[in-house]
C-alpha cells in the first residue's frame, strides 16, 4: 500500500492481514502490514509484546497455526505468491527458501538428538546427499557458524552446549538448504550480554555474505541501530514507520516512535528520567477507532479518532500518522 | 554408563532386602509355624523339638539371614496345607500367569501406543473423541465387572468362548502354553482383554496428552519451521520425546499387570499365582504368602531396572551423569 515495489526484492509483504479466530470474537491480530526485503538486507522489526512481529515472521514462513488464519494481502518469495500455496508445496519452501530462528535456543534443539542428526536431517530433507555428504556440509556449516572443533561437536547432544553455542547451532539448521530469506525472531533475548553482540555479528555477516534477506525481530533497539539497514515500528499489528535506521532511529517522526527510541537509555543523558509512553498498547480486541495509538498520542487531534492512517512517503521514509499528511502534500 | 548401573542396581537390591525382611517377618511372626505344622495333641517336648530344629530358638538376625540364604536359592519353606515346597507351587502356576499377564501387556501396549498417537494427530476427528470418550470406561469401570459382563455376554449369552479356565494346554518341560492349541487360544482372549483394559485405556490416554503436550514445545515448531515431513516431525521428533514419561509409567502398569492378575484370575478361575495366592490367604498359608510378596517384590524391581536402563538409552541428558556442559 503506498510503497513502492523494489525490484530486487525477495520477500514482498503486500496488505498483510492475520486474524485468529475464537469463540468470542475475531481478532485482527495484523492489520494491512506492507514492506519489502531486498537481497542481502537487513529488515529490523521493532514494536511492544504483542505488536504483531512475530505473527508477521511466522505467517510469513507459512506457520500460522489455528485458530490463526491468512486472511488478506499476499506475500510474494522472489516475485511468486506463497501465502497460498498447499501445505506440502509451502513445507518444500520452508527451510529450503525461507528459514527461521527461534527466541529461545534451549528449547528449540530436541534434547533426544545429536546436533548432527538434527542437521543431517535437515540438509537431506531439501538437498539431494547421502549421509556422508550431508554429514561434511554439516561439519562446514557447524564451521560457518563459529563452532570450535566441529568434526568433534557435531556428535555432542544439545544439553552439552552452552546458550551461545546452541544459537550458532540453531542458526546453522535454519542455514542447511542456503534459505533466501530468514526470520530470526529475537534470537538473542534468552542469552547472556555478553554473547548476543556476537551471535547478532554473525546474522549480520552471514546475510551479507550470503546475500540472505533477513527480517530481525527485537526489542531492543541497540541491536537494531548497530545491525539492521531499515526498521519498521510496528504497533497493536501495523506498520507505524518504516524507513532507513539511521532517519527512524535519530530522527522518528511517528508520535509512538518517537516514544520509542526516547525511551533508550544514553550515557549522555544519564542523570535524566528515561521517557515514558503512557498507558498500554490495546489488545487486539478493543483497538480503538481510527489510529490504534490515539489514546496514547500527545499529539493526537480530531481526525486521529475517526480514520486509520495508512504508511505515506515522508522525508525518505513511510509513516502512518496524519499529522504528515499534509506535510507532504503542501511540498 | 557403569556408575548408573551400579546405582539402579544397588538401589535394587535394597527394596529387595526390605521386602524380604518384611516377608520374613510375615513369615516367622504372623501365627506361629510350629503350630501350623504339628497337630494339636503334640506335645511341650515335641514342640521345642521342632522348633529347634527348624531354628526358630536362634537370634533373629542368623534367622533373617537363613531365610535370605534359602530365598536366593529358591528355597520358600513348605506349604502348610499342600505339604509341598513353595518353589515348586510357584513354578507350577508361573507360566499361567506369565503368558496371560505379556499377551495383556503387548495388546495394552500395542494398541495403547498406536490410539494414543492417532488420537493426538487426529484431536479433533470423530473417530479420535469417539475413542477418547471410551476409553473413559476402561479407566473407570473396575476390572470384575469387565470380566463378568464379557462372561455373560460371550459365554452366557453368545456361548462363544469358555467362562473359565486355560482350556488344553502344551506342555515344555516345566513351562506350559495355551497358545498351541485351539481352545487353549480361545480361553486367553477374554482374560487377556480383562486383565489389558484398563491399562490399554490408561497407556492410550498418556501416549496421547504427551504427545499433545510435545507437539507444543518449541523444538518441534523449529523442526516444521526447517520443512521436515510430518512424519519425521510426529514419530521422530515428538513421538520419541513423549515415549519418556511414558515409558516410567507403562513400565510399573506392566510390573502390576504381572504381580496383581488377581483379580482377572479369580473372575476366569485362571490357574495362575494370583489365584493361589487368593486361596493362600483364605487358608492363611504364611509360607505360600510370603513367597508371593517377595515374587511381586522381584517382579517390580525387575521391571524399574529394565525402566532406567530405556530411559539411558531414550535420553542422552543422563548418560553424560555429572559432566559439566562445555563451553
Amino acid at each position: 500500500m503506498g510503497q513502492h515495489i523494489m525490484s530486487d526484492a525477495v520477500i514482498s509483504v503486500r496488505n498483510l492481514q492475520v486474524e485468529f479466530v475464537t469463540r468470542r470474537a475475531t481478532l485482527r491480530a495484523i492489520d494491512g502490514v506492507s514492506f519489502d526485503i531486498a537481497k542481502g538486507e537487513v529488515l529490523g522489526v521493532v514494536g511492544e509484546s504483542g505488536a504483531g512481529k512475530s505473527v508477521t515472521g511466522a505467517a510469513i514462513i507459512g506457520l500460522i497455526e489455528p485458530p490463526g488464519r491468512i486472511s488478506g494481502g499476499e506475500i510474494l518469495l522472489n516475485g511468486r505468491r506463497i501465502d497460498n500455496l498447499p501445505p506440502d508445496e509451502m513445507r518444500k519452501i520452508r527451510g529450503r527458501k525461507v528459514a527461521m530462528i527461534f527466541q529461545d535456543p534451549l528449547t528449540s534443539l530436541n534434547p533426544l538428538f545429536r546436533v548432527g542428526e538434527q542437521l543431517i536431517e535437515t540438509i537431506r530433507t531439501h538437498l539431494p546427499m547421502n549421509e556422508r555428504q550431508a554429514r561434511d556440509r554439516a561439519i562446514e556449516l557447524l564451521t560457518e557458524v563459529g563452532i570450535p572443533a566441529p568434526e568433534k561437536r557435531i556428535d555432542g547432544y544439545p544439553h552439552e552446549f552452552s546458550g551461545g553455542m546452541r544459537q550458532r547451532v540453531v542458526i546453522a539448521l535454519a542455514l542447511c538448504a542456503e534459505p533466501d530469506f530468514i526470520v530470526a525472531d529475537e534470537p538473542t533475548t534468552a542469552l547472556d550480554v555478553s554473547v548476543q553482540a556476537q551471535i547478532i555479528s554473525l546474522i549480520k555477516k552471514l546475510g551479507r555474505e550470503r546475500g540472505m534477506a533477513v527480517m530481525l525481530v527485537t526489542h531492543d533497539m541497540g541491536v537494531i541501530a548497530e545491525t539492521a539497514d531499515r526498521v519498521a515500528v510496528m504497533y497493536a499489528g501495523r506498520v507505524a514507520e518504516i524507513g532507513p535506521v539511521r532517519d527512524v532511529v535519530q530522527r522518528p517522526m511517528h508520535p509512538y516512535a518517537k516514544g520509542l527510541m526516547g525511551a533508550i537509555p544514553t550515557l549522555e543523558a544519564a542523570t535524566d528520567r528515561l521517557v515514558q509512553i503512557p498507558g498500554s498498547m490495546p489488545r487486539l480486541s478493543s483497538i480503538p477507532r481510527g489510529c490504534a495509538f490515539n489514546p496514547r498520542c500527545g499529539e493526537a487531534f480530531a481526525r486521529c479518532f475517526v480514520d486509520q492512517p495508512v504508511p505515506l512517503p515522508v522525508q525518505g521514509r513511510h509513516v502512518a500518522c496524519h499529522l504528515y499528511e499534509t506535510m507532504e502534500a503542501v511540498r | 554408563m557403569l556408575a548408573y548401573l551400579l546405582r539402579s542396581l544397588t538401589q535394587a537390591t535394597l527394596v529387595m532386602l526390605a521386602v524380604a525382611f518384611i516377608a520374613f517377618s510375615m513369615f516367622r511372626y504372623v501365627g506361629d509355624p510350629v503350630a501350623s505344622i504339628v497337630g494339636q495333641d503334640a506335645t511341650l517336648k515335641d514342640r521345642q523339638e521342632l522348633a529347634e530344629s527348624l531354628g526358630l530358638n536362634d537370634p533373629f538376625p542368623l534367622q533373617f539371614a537363613r531365610f535370605l540364604g534359602n530365598a536366593v536359592q529358591g528355597d520358600f519353606g513348605v506349604s502348610y496345607r499342600q505339604g509341598r515346597p513353595v518353589a515348586d507351587l510357584l513354578i507350577e502356576r508361573l507360566p499361567a500367569t506369565i503368558e496371560l499377564a505379556v499377551l495383556s501387556a503387548i495388546v495394552a501396549l500395542g494398541l495403547g501406543l498406536v490410539l494414543g498417537i492417532y488420537a493426538a494427530l487426529n484431536r479433533k476427528g470423530v473417530i479420535a473423541n469417539i475413542v477418547m470418550s471410551l476409553s473413559l470406561i476402561g479407566v473407570s469401570l473396575p476390572t470384575f465387572l469387565i470380566g463378568i459382563g464379557l462372561i455373560f455376554l460371550f459365554s452366557v449369552y453368545l456361548r462363544w468362548l469358555p467362562s473359565f479356565g486355560r482350556g488344553d494346554v502344551v506342555a515344555f518341560g516345566w513351562w506350559t502354553t495355551g497358545l498351541l492349541t485351539d481352545s487353549g487360544r480361545k480361553s486367553l482372549i477374554m482374560p487377556v482383554i480383562t486383565l489389558g483394559f484398563f491399562q490399554l485405556t490408561l497407556i492410550m490416554r498418556l501416549v496421547r496428552a504427551e504427545m499433545l503436550e510435545v507437539m507444543r514445545t518449541e523444538y518441534i515448531k523449529f523442526a516444521r519451521a526447517r520443512g521436515l515431513s510430518d512424519g519425521s516431525v510426529h514419530f521422530r521428533h515428538a513421538l520419541r520425546n513423549a515415549m519418556v514419561p511414558v515409558i516410567t509409567i507403562t513400565g510399573l502398569q506392566l510390573g502390576s499387570i504381572i504381580a496383581f492378575a488377581i483379580v482377572t484370575e479369580t473372575v476366569f478361575n485362571w490357574p495362575g499365582l494370583g489365584a493361589l495366592f487368593v486361596r493362600s490367604v483364605e487358608v492363611v498359608d504364611i509360607p505360600v504368602m510370603a513367597a508371593y510378596l517377595m515374587f511381586v517384590g522381584l517382579v517390580f524391581v525387575v521391571v524399574n531396572l529394565i525402566v532406567d536402563m530405556l530411559y539411558f538409552l531414550v535420553d542422552p541428558r543422563l548418560r553424560g551423569g555429572a559432566t559439566v556442559p562445555a563451553r
